[in-house]
């Protein structure tokens, strides 16, 4: 499963989202230091650097860094394997706008 | 260890009233994260202090362990964690972060 695939089912799983973008940018960041860290775990085709888009109603009356905390909490282990950057725009139904 | 630079960030962001622990310097950002929160931060005239954290690897690893937060940059005004580059963007194109920074008293030059 590449790591595009783990950050969707990990986010799928845990907050049910109504919406739910991932795109992985990492093609952006080509030769940024960042993606030199890991050679381990940082394929060099991508997996570093990725932007989310996310509505649920897990984030109803919580603050913007507790929803960006739920977030990273919950791909800590995506962050462990060599997840750089994650871009996120955590949003409540009915914030979209 | 751990302790002294946790101690050096509780003093940091309590001598200086806006810090941003950032990749590179406020004037030669090494990081397209980084350079937008200093970017946002002049663009409403606030005076900070940057601290590059690729000049200091244990700052770097400490400060995402002192903030529970995995990423630079990270911004504090008077001591409290505000977020990374994408709260900060959020609130300043919303006019959250103006309002934010006049009630915590921290001088702008653009009007909120």
């Amino acid at each position: 499963m590449d790591m595009t695939e783990r950050i969707r089912a990990k986010l799928t799983t845990a907050l049910m989202p109504l919406h739910l973008v991932i795109e992985d940018e990492s093609h952006r960041h080509a030769g940024h230091a960042g993606r030199m860290q890991q050679p381990g775990h940082a394929p060099a085709g991508g997996g570093t650097h990725f932007k989310v888009v996310l509505v649920a109603d897990a984030f109803t009356g919580l603050g913007r860094v507790a929803r960006h905390r739920m977030v990273n909490g919950l791909l800590a282990g995506e962050f462990a394997d060599g997840v750089h950057a994650l871009q996120l725009r955590l949003l409540a139904p009915g914030e979209e706008g | 260890m751990s302790d002294e630079v946790f101690e050096r960030i509780r003093r940091e962001i309590s001598d200086n009233p806006v810090v941003l622990y950032m990749k590179g310097t406020p004037v030669f950002p090494q990081c397209g994260f980084s350079s937008t929160v200093v970017q946002v931060l002049n663009r409403l005239g606030v005076q900070f202090k940057g601290v590059d954290v690729l000049s200091d690897p244990s700052i770097r690893d400490g400060v995402k362990r002192f903030s529970e937060w995995p990423t630079i940059p990270q911004l504090y005004v008077k001591g409290e964690f505000v977020g990374g580059c994408d709260i900060v963007r959020e609130m300043y194109l919303s006019g959250e972060l103006q309002s934010y920074m006049a009630d915590k008293g921290v001088a702008t030059t653009t009007a909120a």
